[in-house]
């Protein structure tokens, strides 16, 4: 990739990160850390294409290559699941409040 | 040809869902949509990955999904929600360590780079590296594996020296044509000695920054990693996610009016506390009637939770606690310090997993005033967050962080295990005012008491 192009995707992107998140409220906050580990899973992909560019004949490669799509896939599993089941908990009170049992 | 149009517009598709998923997150309405999107879009990238051609080692690689997947998906799903902080500690590490796994790839390869891709390369590394150990540092901590916050004598020069050295190694092999094997290894050794060695020293109320600061590291480690591989929807998501964890990260120092670089650097300890003055007077005790009673009697209660209702796993108690004065006529709301807890918002996660609605729930610039208008406030479990101390002394460590002003209230009851001093070893001197009582005990079972005298006193 051109670096200048590259350059330009960093820079929209640190802005795009601090826009979206400023609006985030307070309560928040943990489902939002929680949400934004998962997306970092995105390196998973990142992971899976180093190892499918790893020499076959070479373990050491698929050594590291293995533990780092391992290590990915669970970022991204574990982040989903824990912020999806943080998020399931969040309901607000209105009209039904106080009537739970 | 065409099979790398359709892995590409996959990624793209991807990275533009991310976005709007974190997006949907600045409300509890939207969010668990938002989520769930982000999370058909990861799956959606990951199956276009295996299109891409001239792949190898797929049945390695899907062994690797399965397992990896299939642990975490299991451990997430289990886990208690008190034990939150340490989980997201760890899936962060993971990511982290597997930004570095595709380093040590590039590295042993010897794949030739350009200047600045070579030097991503080395950074990136660094940073992955340090996210993953600083992680499982972390997360040893928060699991109650390591209790002692150790501090290294001179820490702040072998942090840096260890710095300079890493990087500097990091950078020698990212621009060798064809690296040692020795030298690859010594490079990675030492990153990762660099996360333990800085996440050591660091512990209790400095968690939040810290959680958050090592997910914007694999954040951005993972965004530099995209640059090298020249996949822009590593970048675009890896970038996102460093911002924005920055941004959090700045938050979280700010609610304790202290420089991240002071967080980091010098940490609060028991030596470091003893700046502030001594605090005169005794601490009073109470029955678990008489906190009933007041609360039962008063018109308003605000509840200030700490890490103590976390460790307690009390926040169910709390709520019920909540309902009966509820019943009874008396206003109960929750003020949350930023703070609060070991990860940040830690305390809304709990409470909303006890069932509280979220607009119960407000933070400190929200409720700060009403305290003077409250009965009671019920602190469980916090503790330096309601430090007046905070407000008046200069010499104190914790001078000029923005305090929940529980002392205001008429009555403040303090649920507390014993009488020591909070983790950052600071006095509190609310604990020693006219109008604050002391109700011993773990949180669990002093809301328990209390629900119970609550209960008798309907009748």
């Amino acid at each position: 990739m051109d670096g200048f192009t590259a350059l330009y995707i960093f820079a929209l992107a640190a802005f795009t990160g601090y826009e979206v998140i400023s609006r985030v409220p307070v309560i928040l906050h943990t489902p939002l850390m929680s949400g934004s580990n998962f997306v970092h899973g995105v390196v998973l992909i990142g992971a899976m294409v180093a190892l499918g560019h790893a020499d076959p004949e070479s373990p050491l490669q698929l050594l590291i290559g293995f533990f780092a799509v391992f290590l990915g896939a669970a970022n991204a599993a574990g982040g989903y699941i824990v912020t999806e089941r943080m998020l399931g908990m969040f309901k607000a009170g209105g009209r039904k409040q106080g009537g739970e049992q | 040809m065409t099979s790398n149009w359709f892995v590409n517009m996959a990624y793209f598709i991807a990275a533009i869902v991310f976005i709007f998923g974190l997006k949907a997150m600045s409300s509890p309405v939207t969010a668990r949509k938002g989520v769930v999107w982000a999370g058909y879009a990861m799956i959606a990238a990951t199956l276009a990955t295996f299109f891409i051609p001239d792949l190898h080692n797929i049945g390695l690689m899907v062994v690797a999904i399965v397992l990896g997947g299939g642990v975490a998906w299991y451990s997430g799903k289990v886990v208690k929600m008190t034990d939150m902080p340490q989980m997201v500690a760890i899936y962060n590490g993971m990511g982290g360590g597997a930004a570095a796994g595709i380093a040590a790839i590039e590295l042993v390869r010897g794949v030739p780079h350009d200047a600045v891709t070579s030097t991503l390369l080395a950074l990136g590394a660094v940073i992955g590296a340090v996210a993953f150990s600083g992680s499982c540092v972390a997360f040893a901590k928060l699991q109650g594996l390591m209790t002692k916050a150790i501090r290294l004598p001179g820490q702040n020069n072998i942090n840096f020296l260890l710095s300079v050295i890493t990087i500097g190694i990091g950078l020698t092999v990212a621009y060798s044509a064809h690296p040692g094997g020795f030298e690859i290894f010594l490079f990675f050794v030492l990153a990762l000695a660099l996360g333990v060695i800085l996440v050591m020293p660091i512990g209790g109320a400095d968690m939040p920054v810290v959680i958050s600061l090592l997910n914007a590291f694999t954040g951005l480690a993972v965004g530099f990693k995209g640059f090298v591989i020249g996949n822009p929807a590593l970048i675009v998501a890896g970038i996102v996610v460093g911002a924005s964890g920055m941004l959090l990260t700045q938050l979280m120092a700010k609610a304790m009016n202290r420089p991240i670089r002071n967080i980091i650097f010098a940490p609060i300890t028991g030596a470091a506390a003893e700046g502030g003055e001594a605090v005169e007077g005794t601490m009073r005790e109470l029955s678990s009637m008489d906190a009933a009673a007041l609360m039962r009697y008063g018109q308003k209660v605000i509840i200030v939770p700490g890490y103590g209702m976390a460790v307690a796993g009390a926040q169910h108690k709390v709520w019920e606690m909540s309902q009966l004065l509820e019943e009874a006529g008396v206003e109960v709301v929750f003020a949350i310090h930023p703070v609060a807890g070991r990860m940040p918002g830690h305390m809304n996660v709990l409470l909303a997993e006890a069932g509280v609605p979220y607009d119960k729930i407000f933070d400190l610039d929200e409720i700060n005033n009403d305290f003077a208008q409250a009965d009671v406030a019920l602190v469980i479990g916090a503790n330096d967050v309601v430090n007046p101390v905070a407000r008046t002394d200069k010499s104190s460590p914790i001078y000029g962080m923005p305090i929940l002003n529980a002392d205001m209230a008429q009555n403040v009851i303090v649920v507390k295990r014993g009488k020591g001093a909070g983790y950052s070893g600071i006095e509190n001197a609310l604990f020693y005012k006219d109008n604050c009582r002391m109700l011993y005990g773990s949180a669990q079972e002093a809301i328990a008491e209390v629900i119970q005298h609550v209960k008798s006193m309907e009748a």
